[in-house]
């Protein structure tokens, strides 16, 4: 679809066999994988709705009219219609506009949960790796412990330990959710470990920390990120899960979750009270495990 | 006399047809194979691997064959369908591949996977082929054929799982024997061994070698004839012992670039890669 | 240069012990290029790995004069470095070249990066194309070009090379080989390379030690090689092995090993 000179001139300059520079180069890789990921339509769409996800909820409460927190107790429970496309709650509020206010809670989770247990899974998992021994035995039987932990069990300890709230689920789920990185991060690194790319790094002089920072986790972040992005389904369910169990966020705020708690009575006359956040719900989820698959085809190694 | 030739290619075409692009693995391929061992060398991507699977249609699925004719012992391959193919397969021609570690079933002893071969293309009892099994084993100068028979095959070395392979492919008595870089996971010490007892198996039975390798001291050592490969295409088919007067350049380059043990060079002959021959058809 | 004396190196423990070098010990001076060959197995890598700090071993190491303990400096680690068999396999799959070459500049704090690396890919035949490419993008040649590239680049006095071209078409071995002879007179390098193929170090080593099971059996210079002198029967089988596949130039050779072989491999081993 080249329109003009220009953009067939940036192609080409993407796809260069031999690149002029660095920045160059790694452009030329993203754009490979781009195309791949373009090329899988169920893993584009995937893609779709999680950049749909972001706009909404970068942009969304910029667009849409009205608080997320305004009640119209005569309007309650209205259906569907062109005043309010996804009708109104039990409180009368809009229901597009908690929508689109909830997604910026549920990117926040999101975000958060990918923040820390990321670079807590990699770090511990690779350092177990890499040195083994007595360290990695430690370190094993740590994520061991956590791994014990069923996730919904373990909020509910926590809530009642601390205040019920997004931050407590958000640390709830992150404490369950970093195990299986950390062991999938030491796997990986037990066959990294003894390649012959690594025993030059060791025999230029590289320390443990240049070859853990520089070698082993990047080749361990692909695999890392599709488990993430696949787990992405999960979480976002747990918080919903939470938040309709009254242990994640708190009324009156937007989240989805209790979007559906608070439609649960309704559920037969007033279905789109609690049908349409789970829709919301479930689309997400799907968008996120349709892209975990279509980037674990992306980093196949030939592509890289 | 002039005999049926065991097999007659002409023109062989593979292509593959890969997601963005099309691979031409084998771009018109011709060779005629009587009761002689020919051997293909070539270099990677050479396409010599294709043959022997294009032969066997071992290809993966996306892959189109062509050829102006294919014929196994006056037989035309294209023809048959998948059953005919795997009646073929083993029973008439057989293929002997690079690492016995892969090619053998972990789980079954060697002796078993032996008889496996035979009762699978004759009909026999277990007894009789246990027998042949066993004879197989002495006729490939494995001492103690009884007790290598209950082995598993990672209980024996490199060099008795391939000659393991090599009964398993010579019990059910095929034609023609495919050998794809039998021996470059063995030893040096090995190898040679190797082959003269694949020569005498194959000499004593009438049957027919494409020996197919990188090495070409090795194919120029055990085949009568050589077939040269390159991008795909026949470069040069000549007598192994003619082979020190071969005319084409690539040939001259390949065995003009060999390191000798016994003679002292400064420097090795390098190959100059002339984009010509990727067009030239064999003279 | 190299010195090694009773040189054993053991995988595992206890009862799955492997001994897999037994009191290697050898010498090499400055500037020579020294042949380790032997079957797969037989421990030559391992020797390697051991001059190299990479697995512990017993047993006196001398480089330079200086006896090597099990922490190595990074000076003691500059002075040699090692080329890799699977070309696959000695780059990151996911560093450019740039970055592979850099790396040992940054390592042992060079500066004047940009210059290093530019003269670095022009030794090994390879130009500014090449700088930036990732290692998926290049041909096994060209990879091997390029860990000859890396381990040359901090300017080491000794070179290891293990099966540098086995992985490698005969015709770009040829090129490699060439390559490394150049290398070797440009920089003065001691080199000490280990193949299975016997045709190989005899082109570019001066003298050659033959090993087996664990065992150094026999170091001979090449010439000896050349006129098949070798004492122990290991190496001359070896040789006869060599011949029989038509590694050499004399017609007779072979014939007369084929006929030793005819007659042998009748009573092969179980």
């Amino acid at each position: 679809m080249t329109s003009a000179a220009a953009s067939g001139g940036l192609k080409a300059w993407l796809t260069s066999e031999s690149p002029d520079s660095r920045i160059q180069a790694r452009l030329g890789r993203w754009y490979g994988g781009w195309v791949s990921l373009r090329g899988n339509p169920l893993a584009f769409s995937g893609l779709a709705i999680v950049v749909f996800l972001l706009l909404v909820a970068l942009l969304g409460p910029s667009i849409v009219t009205g608080s997320p927190f305004d009640q119209d107790l005569q309007g309650r429970l209205a259906p569907p219609s062109a005043v309010h496309w996804f009708g109104t709650d039990s409180l009368g509020r809009d229901i597009l506009v908690r929508l689109v206010y909830g997604s910026r809670i549920t990117l926040t989770i999101i975000f958060l949960v990918s923040v820390i247990v990321l670079p807590v899974g990699l770090v511990v998992g690779t350092v177990a790796g890499y040195l083994g021994g007595i360290v990695d035995a430690v370190l094993m039987r740590v994520t061991d412990i956590f791994l014990a932990f069923p996730r919904l069990v373990l909020a509910l300890a926590f809530v009642a330990a601390l205040k019920p709230g997004i931050d407590t689920a958000i640390i709830a789920i992150s404490l369950t959710t970093w195990p299986p990185y950390a062991r999938l991060a030491r796997a990986e690194t037990l066959t990294i470990r003894n390649t012959d790319y690594i025993q030059a790094a060791r025999l230029q002089g590289a320390s443990v920390a240049r070859l853990l920072w520089s070698h082993v986790m990047p080749l361990c972040l692909p695999s890392v990120i599709v488990r993430l992005t696949l787990d992405m389904a999960g979480v976002i369910l747990t918080a919903a899960g939470l938040g309709f169990l009254g242990l994640g966020a708190q009324p009156p705020a937007p989240e989805w979750g209790l979007m559906i708690a608070d439609g649960r009575q309704y559920v037969l006359d007033q279905w789109w009270v609690a049908t349409i956040p789970g829709i919301a719900i479930f689309t997400v989820s799907l968008g996120f495990n349709l892209l975990g698959d279509g980037l674990r085809d992306v980093f196949d190694p030939k592509g890289l | 006399m002039t005999e049926t030739p065991i097999l007659a290619v002409e023109d062989l075409v593979v292509r593959y047809r890969g997601q963005h692009r099309e691979t031409i693995a084998l771009n018109g391929i011709s060779f005629v194979l009587g009761r002689e061992r020919l051997g293909i060398v070539g270099e990677s991507g050479s396409g010599k691997t294709t043959v022997g699977r294009a032969l066997l249609r071992l290809l993966p699925p996306r892959t189109e064959v062509t050829a102006r004719r294919l014929d196994f012992a006056g037989q035309d391959l294209r023809a048959l369908d998948e059953a005919a193919m795997r009646n073929i397969r083993g029973r008439r021609i057989s293929m002997v591949l690079q690492d016995p570690k892969f090619s053998l079933n972990p789980v079954m002893t060697v002796g078993r996977q032996i008889a496996e071969s035979y009762r699978v293309h004759h009909k026999a009892s277990r007894k009789e082929a246990r027998e042949r099994a066993l004879a197989m084993l002495e006729e490939l100068s494995i001492r103690e054929p009884g007790k290598v028979f209950d082995l598993y095959p990672h209980e024996v070395s490199g060099g008795m799982g391939q000659r393991v392979m090599i009964a398993m492919m010579l019990v059910p008595e095929p034609a023609l024997l495919i050998a794809d870089e039998p021996t470059s996971a063995l030893d040096v010490t090995v190898q040679a061994q190797l082959l003269t007892l694949i020569d005498a198996l194959i000499r004593r039975r009438g049957m027919a070698l494409l020996l197919i390798s990188h090495n070409i001291n090795l194919v120029a050592s055990f085949c009568d004839r050589v077939m040269v490969m390159y991008a795909g295409r026949v470069m040069e088919t000549c007598r192994a012992a003619d082979l020190a007067e071969a005319r084409h350049p690539y040939t001259r380059g390949l065995l003009a670039c060999r390191p000798v043990v016994d003679e002292t060079r400064e420097e090795l002959a390098t190959l100059a890669r002339d984009p010509r021959w990727l067009e030239a058809a064999e003279p | 240069m190299i010195a090694i004396e009773n040189l054993s190196v053991t995988f595992g423990a206890g009862q799955r012990q492997i001994r897999a070098v037994r009191g290697a010990s050898f010498a090499i001076p400055r500037g020579e290029i020294f042949g380790l060959v032997g079957e797969s197995g037989a421990g030559k890598s391992t020797v390697l790995r051991a001059l190299a700090g990479l697995v512990r071993a017993e047993g006196r190491i001398e480089i330079a004069g200086k006896a090597m303990t099990a922490r190595r400096g990074r000076t003691d680690l500059r002075r040699i470095q090692m080329v890799f068999q699977d070309p696959y396999g000695s780059l990151n799959p996911m560093h450019m070249v740039d970055r592979i070459l850099a790396e040992p500049l940054a390592i042992h704090r060079l500066d004047d990066v940009d210059r290093r690396i530019g003269q670095a890919l022009a030794e090994v035949g390879l130009g500014r194309e090449h700088r930036f490419r990732f290692p998926h993008q290049l041909s096994g040649g060209q990879r091997q070009r390029i860990a000859i590239a890396r381990a040359l680049i901090a300017g080491p006095e000794i070179l290891l090379l293990d099966e540098p071209t086995s992985a490698l078409d005969l015709s770009i071995q040829a090129e490699i080989l060439n390559l490394l002879r150049r290398l070797w007179r440009a920089h003065g390098l001691t080199m000490l390379l280990v193949s299975h193929d016997l045709a190989v170090i005899a082109h570019m080593c001066q003298r050659i030690a033959v090993m087996n099971r664990a065992e150094i059996v026999e170091i001979l210079p090449v010439e000896r090689l050349r006129r098949g002198e070798a004492d122990h029967p290991y190496s001359r089988a070896l040789l006869a092995a060599s011949y029989e596949t038509g590694e050499t130039a004399n017609p007779g050779r072979r014939r007369a090993a084929l006929e030793q072989d005819r007659v042998s491999f009748n009573q092969a081993p179980g």
